[in-house]
């Protein structure tokens, strides 16, 4: 009974990012073009039972931006958190090539690590010349080093192992010990530290197009509908700045517990 | 013949653990190797079959150096066998991953076909022993290092695995270096039986030769 409880809060918090995760991905069939969908006569409208969330400035449906919006954020926090994992993964594999290579790999780490992220985003993001890509590149260059280092250390453990030196003794190449031994290892280390980052770069994503160095101000990106609300907030337009920082909240929360949730489990 | 010349080792702690030691093993020849805990043993059995590298000296085969790749022909088996296979991989797999053993050989050693398709986890310490010692068996394989390998198991066991190596290393013309702290067994296995201490090597009196009952 002790148990049951983790498991139970385990298998809620599945449940809740599973249906947040479907009807993202199904969002843009079911939303049409909503989100653009301006009507003048309900500017401003607060929240009610013909508009949920309330309206924006031009009369826009808040709910149906905000879904859109936080589909637009899943899709580039997936993408570069795969992307980072990746990075992470290629770079710790190189560090067990050779010392030189792991005292490079090292020094990369560290330089990264000590650079404040939002500084560098910026600096990526506005090298690149904003947009989804830029923002796709950009977090997933700065967010790669603490998964590289997890997986350097396990890695360069592992490397020691008997069983992966008696393969090496054995007949087996470098790479057949890489792909047969080790990462099979690290498979799970990586997709726990993948989901960790996702709620890491769906906040960046927000922030720096938040800042404007990011998504393009037409998409509805929640960046772009909490720096529309910010001009607002003074005239008591709450719910502008509300659900979409709400939105924000719950995506970012659930994908965190479940990423501890499958920690524990791994 | 497998020979180690002047060799000399120590880890980081810069206190010397092999000091000169020298040892050369035949084909077909079986050589015992004690000493206490810490006398360096296993590193010994390491610097032989080419795990660490020696800061002086040298190991040979035939009077030239271990190769660097591909299958070495002196195969080390570790005295934990649980840390010898990846416990991710069935015991098949494990089997399989140098050569395929015929049934005779596997009926040989002990290894039942069952065991195959389960996880090393669920095997006993002896019967996975076994399947390592098997693995180390590759066709090229002409020296193994036996670093241990029967001190975790029951004397019916043990008896079983010797005689099953013996048998092999007979008929491949195996060289083994037999490490243990059990004097008994080295006298009734081995040929030669050296005793390290401080990390050096005093050769005891050579036992007679008898074999397994």
């Amino acid at each position: 009974m002790r148990h049951a409880q983790p498991r139970i809060r385990a298998a809620f918090s599945l449940a809740v990012t599973s249906l947040l995760v479907i009807s993202l991905i199904t969002s843009q069939w079911w939303l049409g073009d909503s989100p653009q969908q301006m009507q003048f006569d309900t500017r401003l409208a607060p929240p009610s039972v013909h508009h949920w969330f309330g309206t924006d400035a031009l009369g826009r449906e808040l709910w149906a931006r905000t879904l859109a919006g936080l589909a637009l954020s899943f899709w580039v926090g997936c993408l570069a958190a795969l992307l980072s994992t990746l990075i992470a993964l290629s770079l710790a594999a190189l560090a067990t090539l050779s010392r030189r290579l792991d005292a490079l790999v090292s020094l990369l780490i560290d330089t990264l690590l000590s650079v404040p992220h939002l500084i560098l985003l910026m600096l990526i993001a506005f090298a690149l010349g904003g947009g989804t890509q830029a923002v796709i590149i950009a977090v997933a260059v700065t967010h790669w080093p603490s998964l590289a280092r997890v997986l350097r250390a396990e890695l360069l453990q592992l490397r020691q192992a008997p069983y992966v030196r008696i393969s090496r003794a054995l007949g087996k190449s470098r790479w057949f010990v890489l792909y047969r031994h080790l990462l099979p290892h690290l498979l799970p280390h990586c997709l726990v530290g993948g989901l960790l980052l996702f709620p890491h770069a769906i906040l960046h994503e927000a922030a720096l197009t938040f800042l404007g160095f990011g998504l393009s101000p037409s998409q509805p990106a929640i960046g772009v509908l909490l720096a529309d609300a910010m001009r607002y907030l003074s005239g008591g337009y709450w719910w502008l700045g509300v659900f979409p920082g709400l939105g924000l909240l719950l995506m970012v929360l659930s994908f965190d517990r479940l990423s501890s949730h499958l920690r524990r489990a791994l | 013949m497998l020979e180690a010349r002047q060799l000399s080792f120590q880890f980081s702690t810069k206190v010397p653990l092999i000091q000169t030691v020298s040892l050369s093993l035949n084909a077909g020849e079986w050589v015992g190797l004690s000493g206490d805990s810490g006398a360096g043993k296993s590193t010994l059995g390491k610097l032989l079959a080419g795990y660490l590298t020696p800061q002086a000296g040298d190991v040979t085969l035939d009077g030239e150096a271990l190769p660097a790749k591909g299958l070495q022909p002196v195969q080390w088996l570790p005295q934990s066998p649980e840390l010898a296979v990846n416990p991710r991989w069935r015991v098949g797999k494990i089997l399989r991953e140098a050569w395929t053993p015929s049934e005779a050989q596997c009926e040989a050693f002990g290894v039942q076909a069952k065991w195959l398709s389960r996880f090393p986890q669920s095997l006993s310490g002896g019967e996975l022993q076994r399947v390592c010692v098997l693995r180390a068996l590759a066709p090229g394989v002409r020296f193994l290092v036996a670093d241990e390998i029967s001190t975790m198991l029951d004397p019916i066991t043990q008896v079983e695995l010797w005689q099953a190596l013996k048998q092999e290393a007979e008929q491949r013309k195996l060289g083994v270096l037999v490490i243990s702290h059990d004097s008994a067994l080295l006298a009734r296995l081995c040929t030669q039986h050296y005793h390290l201490r401080s990390g050096k090597l005093n050769q005891e009196p050579s036992p007679t030769f008898t074999k397994v009952s």
